[in-house]
């Protein structure tokens, strides 16, 4: 009787919507409205590449070991450099970082050992071509400049 | 006699590999009787990438992102065995500090594993609520792994030796504030689910498989436990300092769908326990051993398995005294649990064959390698 009367009276299918309804405050509310609001990732994330600069005089931070591109799995980083016939050290040429066969592991950045190159925050590494994927010196050192919409 | 109102002829159906539960893209060639199934067939490899074969062509340090991308719920899992493997061949173990951070990160995987296993899996049978709670939840894991390494899904967390990154502060405290939000949330998808009278019926006595079975197959995991066999690699073959933690393998005896979700269930609160031990006892120290820059193992093979959230996972690597191995074997454990399907799913109804492929919780990345 009584399991009948739970049954007619759908006592079970009421228990399962008094959780979901539980959950409708607007205050745990997760959802985020991008790119109106855009997320803050971690301070460890590894995004788009950066070729960090001296900030004193401008010059770049590589020394041009070319360990990066030898620790990448993927092989997709070329450092291009030249003997400097005075200073007697390698100067930095070009430097390209093919983003679209990144897969982000890290490994160039921990083998850097002047900390120039390194995973930053900026993840929008969208673009309309599959050529902007391909960074160049230029890129890397000013970083990548995601279209921002205003709302 | 044939011909009759209520024959039916046989009918060989397509099941994927777009359809959305086989979560991913397996192809099940049905065979039916009406809505009997009698017999299915697996087709895979759509998802083939050739990862053990590009093992062979990367050095030790640069395989291990690779690794990662197999099971991709529980990347921190492959990362583990397969460090623990090159560690193995290198003859180094990895400092106590790393060892016990290495279990916190894996066991925080377990539960997001489980998690998502739990919320796709009610999709499929019709439970649409627990996914968006279960999503919520695993996005608590997925924030401290994103802290403390910088990625969130295919983290490569570890490196051979130890660890890359040492833990962020607050780590411990928010390791914590996440088991103690995670139980009572525990408690709340049980209360959805395990009383539940559409969810058990869907799930008590379908795709069963008992321990012979599983055994004779080779099925390990929760499948395994299901059917009431005490075996989880933690237990059998600590490895990582697991026999410090005090924990228990959860174990049922019916061996069918419903049981492996109540296994799963018990084994992510089972996970809680353990980090909050680990948590409560971080050895301070060094997080790396002393590994050559250039890894060289000597020459030799070696198989290390650890307990993955879907099974036995399995690394057998052969080195030829080089610094790219000379062959990369991978025991996955979703590819081997997967054979069992068609044993549980022959006699069973269509619809159940949703519920017997969600509960194996296979993740085809890792299938298909």
């Amino acid at each position: 009787m009584r399991k009948l009367l739970r049954r007619i009276l759908l006592v079970d299918f009421l228990e399962g919507l008094r959780v979901t309804f539980r959950h409708q405050h607007p205050k745990k509310i997760v959802t985020m409205q991008y790119p109106a609001e855009r997320p803050k990732v971690a301070e460890r994330y590894r995004g788009a590449p950066r070729l960090n600069i001296n900030p004193e005089n401008g010059q770049t931070l590589c020394i041009a070991c070319d360990l990066c591109a030898l620790a990448c799995p993927e092989a997709l980083i070329v450092v291009g450099w030249e003997r400097n016939p005075e200073t007697k050290r390698k100067d930095l040429i070009n430097f390209t970082y093919d983003t679209s066969r990144c897969m982000f592991c890290g490994l160039c950045e921990d083998a850097c050992p002047v900390d120039a190159l390194e995973l930053t925050q900026d993840f929008e590494l969208a673009s309309y071509s599959r050529e902007g994927a391909i960074f160049d010196r230029q890129v890397l050192e000013e970083g990548i400049q995601p279209t921002r919409y205003k709302f | 006699m044939s011909g009759t109102f209520l024959d039916s002829t046989e009918l060989v159906l397509n099941m994927g590999p777009q359809h959305p539960s086989t979560h991913g893209v397996l192809r099940v060639i049905v065979k039916l009787d009406g809505e009997k199934v009698t017999g299915t067939e697996c087709v895979i490899g759509y998802l083939h990438r050739g990862v053990e074969k590009i093992g062979e062509n990367r050095t030790y340090a640069m395989f291990a992102p690779y690794v990662d991308r197999m099971d991709y719920v529980a990347a921190v899992s492959n990362g583990l065995g397969y460090c623990l493997a090159v560690e193995k061949l290198l003859n180094v173990e990895a400092p106590p500090r790393a060892q016990v951070v290495r279990v916190i990160l894996t066991e925080l995987n377990r539960i997001a594993s489980h998690l998502l296993w739990l919320g796709t899996h009610a999709l499929d049978i019709g439970a649409i609520t627990p996914l968006f709670y279960c999503m919520r939840e695993r996005e608590a894991t997925l924030n401290i792994f994103e802290k403390y390494c910088g990625a969130r899904l295919t983290t490569h967390a570890f490196r051979i030796g130890g660890l890359q990154y040492e833990t962020y502060e607050g780590f411990e405290q928010e390791c914590l504030a996440f088991c103690d939000m995670f139980l009572p949330k525990c408690d709340e998808y049980e209360e959805l689910l395990t009383g539940n009278r559409i969810w058990v019926q869907r799930l008590r006595n379908v795709g069963v498989l008992n321990a012979e079975d599983c055994k004779a197959y080779g099925v390990t995991g929760p499948l395994l436990r299901a059917a009431g066999v005490k075996w989880d690699l933690r237990k059998a073959q600590p490895y990582s300092g697991y026999d410090k933690y005090d924990f228990e393998i959860p174990t049922c005896e019916n061996g069918d769908s419903f049981d492996r979700y109540i296994i799963r269930m018990r084994e992510m609160r089972q996970s809680v326990r353990i980090i909050r031990q680990a948590v409560a006892d971080i050895p301070a120290g060094p997080i790396m051993a002393k590994v050559p820059k250039v890894i060289k193992p000597p020459v030799g093979e070696v198989y290390v398995s650890i307990e993955a959230p879907k099974g036995e996972l399995g690394y057998y690597i052969v080195s030829d005294g080089s610094t790219q191995p000379y062959r990369v074997r991978v025991r996955p454990p979703s590819f081997v649990n997967l054979q069992s399907l068609d044993k549980m799913a022959r006699g069973s109804l269509v619809a159940d064959l949703v519920a017997v492929i969600g509960t194996i919780d296979i993740v085809l990345g890792e299938v298909d390698r």
